[in-house]
């Protein structure tokens, strides 16, 4: 699992990436209420702003750290949206993107770096 | 926001040793929430009790010859019925601007305080004192003074376990009515308490002097039906409750007839006048208004924020969201605004414009959730 500095995690599997947001992105926002996913065949580019996450008190945008198309969405989030506070960096994901740009994944930081990026 | 001017209230280090997260509100630093969270927060002060610091509120006091002539001077400010209120009677009130506009919200009681007895001891916003403060001394008749209190301490014991939690302290308690207060002895501390708050619970509100103040906020928290409750649930509360958020629902533009708060303006001051503002309040409870205050509730499950455009089917706009966020005792999203008259019916289907998405909501009635104050 890698890190971007938005607090989004990627995994990566036959060139799709799995994306969400990190353990400690959902302890700063709190209870999520809401999340708003992109369209399923929408093209994103790194660094885009592509989701809102609703908690009680705001919304937060969501950056896609790597470049592709949107090929699925967690369509559990819909119904227990709080799944991101419980399971972020497992059950609690987003969405995937078929990368187009593999190198962008360079980028990101591995766990322990991440660790340290937030202190 | 420079960090180092932030104002510190006297429970600030509890908060902090309680694990909350401190951010600058109106500023001072405030609890927005504790470990928990706003949603366990909000739900524990619907089924039990929170307890709430609110010292960043201001408290002042008008002293007049007597009652009759310090309420007379206070009705040149708001258009509620003062004059009427009975020793211990508090009524909720607008300090308006000369364009009937609304300065700042605000709570009056007739003190019957020992050694206050008479006077009329007002709570304003913290983000308003400044300009409250100034505004009330300024508008003073000779012969009345007006007295600030920055070392007194204020906090909110709300929600249906608060009147056997206080009673534990002292069951005097109990008698007081909704709207009224007195002067009690809690766990051996003098306090202020009032039958009052903010989030549509029954509950009270307690002002001690600050070097009081913690020893009865940890006195409160032993009790196991109280948990420290932080802005955040504060803001889902009141909002759920249909009350106005200054700034937000409210503010120097807005009219309280426009707010939809004819309810706090007595027969004899719509008919007499003689507040500032006048002239637009009564100009508007027989002309009507262009706009009203209304709950909205959106149909699907995204929040709608302050700010967020209303529009008609037709996709006209109609009004703006003023309050908008996630109600956890609704279990959904729910806001307030302003729209056109015409469209203030309850049940008027609406859309919010949402990160460029056209959202249903319909005009639905306030409160939210049914008050339980005590009646």
């Amino acid at each position: 699992m890698k890190y971007s500095k938005d607090h989004e995690w990627v995994t990566v599997a036959g060139g799709v990436a799995t994306i969400g947001i990190s353990d400690h992105a959902q302890a700063q926002l709190g209870d999520v209420v809401f999340v708003d996913l992109p369209k399923v065949g929408r093209v994103v580019k790194a660094h885009e702003s592509v989701a809102t996450v609703e908690s009680v008190k705001a919304a937060s945008d969501v950056y896609v750290p790597v470049s592709g198309e949107v090929v699925e969405l967690n369509g559990e989030l819909n119904g227990d949206p709080s799944l991101v506070n419980r399971a972020p960096e497992s059950d609690g994901w987003f969405f995937k993107v078929k990368l187009s740009n593999e190198a962008e994944l360079n980028e990101l930081m591995d766990k322990a770096a991440y660790d340290k990026f937030v202190g | 926001m420079d960090e180092t001017a932030l104002r510190r209230t006297p429970l600030y280090d509890l908060h902090v040793a309680l694990g909350a997260k401190m951010v600058p509100f109106a500023a001072y630093e405030m609890p927005v929430q504790y470990p928990t969270g706003i949603m366990a927060e909000h739900k524990w002060t619907r089924e039990h009790a929170g307890l709430f610091e609110v010292s960043h509120m201001g408290q002042c006091s008008i002293t007049g010859p007597d009652f009759e002539t310090t309420a007379r001077a206070m009705e040149q400010l708001v258009p509620a019925d003062v004059l009427s209120l009975k020793p211990g009677q508090q009524r909720y009130s607008q300090l308006l601007n000369l364009q009937g506009g609304i300065s700042d919200d605000l709570m009056i009681t007739h003190s019957n305080w020992k050694g206050l007895e008479g006077s009329l001891y007002v709570v304003v916003n913290a983000s308003r004192k400044g300009f409250d403060f100034a505004h009330i001394e300024e508008n003073l008749p000779p012969g009345l003074t007006f007295k600030r209190y920055d070392t007194l301490a204020l906090m909110a014991l709300q929600g249906p376990s608060a009147e056997s939690v206080l009673a534990a302290l002292n069951p005097a308690v109990k008698d007081l009515a909704f709207m009224h207060s007195g002067r009690f002895e809690l766990a051996g501390i003098e306090a202020h308490v009032s039958r009052s708050g903010y989030t549509g619970e029954d509950g009270f509100e307690l002002s001690v002097e600050a070097a009081d103040a913690a020893a009865l906020w940890q006195k409160l928290l032993e009790n196991p039906e109280v948990k420290p409750i932080g802005l955040g649930a504060r803001d889902s509360l009141r909002l759920e409750a249909g009350l106005c958020l200054y700034g937000h629902d409210i503010d120097k533009t807005t009219s309280p007839i426009e707010a939809q708060l004819n309810w706090s303006i007595a027969k004899r001051r719509r008919a007499d006048g003689g507040f500032i503002g006048a002239h637009r309040v009564q100009r508007e409870l027989l002309g009507g208004v262009s706009r009203k205050r209304v709950g909205i509730k959106p149909d699907g499950r995204a929040p709608a924020r302050d700010g967020t455009e209303i529009q008609d089917e037709s996709g006209r706009k109609i009004g703006v969201i003023t309050s908008g966020g996630f109600g956890p005792s609704v279990n959904g999203p729910v806001a307030m605004g302003y729209v056109e008259t015409a469209y203030a019916a309850n049940g008027t289907p609406v859309q919010l414009i949402v990160r460029g998405q056209a959202l249903p909501a319909q005009v639905a009635a306030l409160p939210f959730i049914p008050n339980r104050f005590k009646r």
